[in-house]
């Protein structure tokens, strides 16, 4: 039972790490009908900047940059590309972000190469116990600190203008335009945003218990996307309760891997990929998503 | 990119009433081309060294993958992102069911045996078969959904091939069994073969191996398209709603389209497995997918003949980095400073594809289009017959039309 227990910290700990990325993913179809497929190395990119900006800068000067830095990223890429192909099909803008995706990657991967940058954080890699049950104080910290963020998220998404203009455009772009509201604006803070809320990701997924940053990070965003996926692409709150549900799915079947060792090592990686398929296959627009209809 | 298409649709109608004079000599200089292109790659194995030739067997498996690809999302307008998934189930079936029972170091490895013509059906069918049981989750999916949940069968395919170490090899993989047909096999000796006092070795004959299956790929897809389901797979991508106003059984086509399209990649799957000489995990990642991709969106989505390009550009250019490392200025081996020469392809595909979606949606397959026309309409195109109504544009791949009845 105190194993359950842990898991199941364990789990939402990760489960809302992967709740912030998936939310990236769902604000910026919102805004922009497009499937970030560019969001892993977005991670790795905020992962990286904090690993090699805390020596010189200090540890939080260094977050404070790396925000400015991945959001700056998502920004250009929406002004100079995504922003050019308003209207293209959903498949090409998905593709597009792969071909960024690509040079991405590739330039970290060859900076990072075989090492494994530490980030040094502050709150260092001792674990908490509540009781019996235990959890590093790395994954604790991301839990209050993503609860925040997450309870901003839907309080802007909510009653700030931006969220009205955003989910306004989202409903209906011609009338949300007719009516003044600026979708290059809210495409473009819809992907800044995104961008922020990876690397706050990145910054506490690569804190105890992960050794630090390697080009495995980026498979963690990967992970995200069935989060996103399964809680409907179109749902802010599908999102938050994918990423749980992914976190938690995948942290029991890493803490009973000698349970399910029959399914072979390593099964938890592809435990959300599985919990996705799953769903899909009930409810093919995931839990909360807009059931697509067709007229004729 | 209707709109482009649109523009496109109608730029080519200008040409063709400007062109439609001599369609007559158009069709025999095409043909000419389509022959002399074939003497010469019927004949390369004499003159070219065996490096040129293993490349040239690695294109061939890329451009059958590729067309299959390109049939799947071009034509249809399905993103999968699970075409290295079906490329493992192909190779690991040939290797298995072609392979010999036995250890290599801890591994204890179990093969059938069989000759390797029915290793490489039964992986094919195999793929197919993988293709047709996800297709009925693939038909209720749309769009982009259907891309992600593709997403997670490469994951759960590398994991497996990790794990069910008895038939895969596990991490550290397995070698894949020379080929054979009939009696001759397309190894270095048994029988040794001299044609016109040239040595024909294992590279040789798979060059030609890969020459046949390859162009009965490109024929099938070609022809494929130019039929009736063709045309129902094109009319699928651009409405489905319109499709099934038109009588197309979209849930059917969708499944039959997963069918050919995984079947090519099972193909494409033994030929990698031929080329490499193993299999490893490692070969059927995420990126082996992204790449596929990336041939198709550069070669351009829906043309065959770009799916070709593509997979030649695509699958041919980190090779030829490699080998001519030292001639390339900024790509040097690793630790001198210069880019490895993966990372230099990588680079350059990754722009190409950022680049190619921004300016020239048709591809590489757009970019020959337009120059064969400025060339006074001389380009080596395989046209329709020379009896088509002129108001039908002319494109080698009929994709580029908008479909019959879609209401653009």
């Amino acid at each position: 039972m105190t194993q359950f227990l842990s898991l199941l910290l364990n789990g939402i700990s990760l489960g809302v790490l992967y709740a912030l990325i998936a939310m990236g993913f769902v604000i910026i179809f919102k805004a922009s009908e497009v499937v970030s497929f560019m969001h892993g190395s977005l991670l790795l990119l905020g992962a990286y900047a904090i690993a090699r900006l805390s020596g010189p800068l200090g540890f939080f000067p260094a977050i404070l940059v790396a925000l400015l830095i991945t959001g700056a990223a998502a920004i250009v890429v929406e002004r100079l590309i995504i922003n050019r192909l308003r209207g293209a099909p959903v498949i090409s803008l998905a593709i597009v972000t792969i071909g960024v995706d690509i040079i991405l990657l590739t330039e970290l991967i060859r900076r990072i190469g075989s090492d494994i940058l530490n980030v040094p954080h502050p709150w260092g890699g001792d674990s908490f116990q509540l009781g019996a049950v235990g959890i590093s104080q790395n994954r604790l910290i991301a839990i209050g600190v993503a609860g925040v963020l997450i309870a901003l998220f839907f309080a802007a998404f909510k009653y700030s203008n931006w969220g009205i203009a955003m989910r306004a455009s989202a409903e209906d772009g011609e009338t949300a335009a007719l009516m003044g509201i600026r979708q290059g604006q809210v495409s473009a803070l819809a992907w800044v945003i995104a961008g922020v809320l990876a690397a706050v990701a990145a910054l506490f997924l690569v804190g105890s218990p992960t050794p630090g940053v390697t080009p495995s990070a980026y498979a963690v965003a990967l992970r995200a996307f069935p989060a996103a996926i399964l809680g409907g692409l179109d749902s802010v709150g599908g999102a938050l309760v994918g990423g749980l549900l992914i976190g938690v799915a995948e942290a029991l079947a890493a803490g009973y891997q000698d349970q399910l060792l029959f399914l072979g090592r390593g099964f938890s990686a592809v435990v959300p990929f599985i919990v996705m398929i799953v769903v899909l296959m009930f409810r093919p627009s995931g839990l909360f998503g807009t059931k697509e209809l067709t007229r004729v | 990119m209707s709109e482009a298409t649109a523009t496109r649709g109608r730029g080519a109608s200008r040409a063709e009433t400007r062109r439609s004079g001599a369609p007559q000599r158009r069709r025999l200089i095409t043909l000419l081309l389509v022959v002399a292109a074939l003497v010469v790659m019927l004949l390369l194995p004499l003159y070219v060294p065996e490096f040129w030739l293993r490349t040239g067997f690695a294109v061939f498996g890329a451009v059958v993958g590729a067309i299959g690809l390109n049939l799947l999302v071009g034509t249809t307008g399905q993103l999968s992102l699970a075409h290295a998934f079906f490329l493992a189930v192909g190779a690991v079936s040939y290797v298995y069911v072609s392979g010999e029972s036995g250890g290599i170091g801890i591994a204890d490895l179990s093969g059938l045996g069989l000759p390797p013509v029915i290793g490489m059906l039964v992986g094919v069918l195999l793929a197919g078969l993988a293709g047709l049981l996800f297709s009925p989750l693939a038909a209720r999916l749309r769009g982009i959904y259907l891309g992600v949940a593709s997403l997670a069968l490469v994951f759960i395919g590398v994991h497996v091939l990790n794990a069910w170490t008895s038939v895969t090899g596990g991490f550290n993989g397995r070698s894949a069994p020379e080929f054979s047909l009939f009696g001759f096999t397309f190894g270095n000796t048994d029988p040794d073969l001299f044609v016109l006092g040239v040595p024909f070795r294992e590279a040789e004959r798979l060059w030609y191996l890969g020459l046949v299956l390859a162009l009965g790929a490109y024929l099938f897809a070609r022809n494929l398209l130019r039929s009736r389901p063709g045309r129902a797979l094109q009319t699928l991508r651009d409405s489905e709603v319109a499709a099934s106003v038109m009588g197309v059984n979209v849930q059917g086509y969708k499944a039959r389209i997963f069918l050919v399209s995984s079947m090519y990649g099972g193909l494409s799957g033994v030929m990698y497995a031929l080329s490499i000489g193993s299999i490893a995990p490692e070969s059927f990642g995420l990126e082996v997918s992204i790449l596929y991709l990336a041939m198709i969106v550069l070669g351009g989505l829906g043309s065959v003949n770009g799916a070709v390009l593509g997979a030649l550009f695509v699958s041919a250019l980190p090779l030829v980095f490699q080998r001519y490392a030292d001639a390339i200025p900024f790509v040097g081996g690793q630790g001198e400073g210069g880019l490895a020469a993966g990372e230099a392809a990588r680079f350059l595909f990754g722009a190409a594809i950022v680049l190619v979606i921004l300016f020239e949606p048709a591809g590489l397959a757009g970019i020959a289009r337009r120059l064969t026309r400025r060339g006074g309409g001389a380009g080596g195109r395989a046209t329709s017959p020379p009896g088509d109504a002129p108001s039908r544009p002319t494109s080698p791949d009929p994709s580029e039309k908008p479909a019959q009845g879609s209401p653009t």
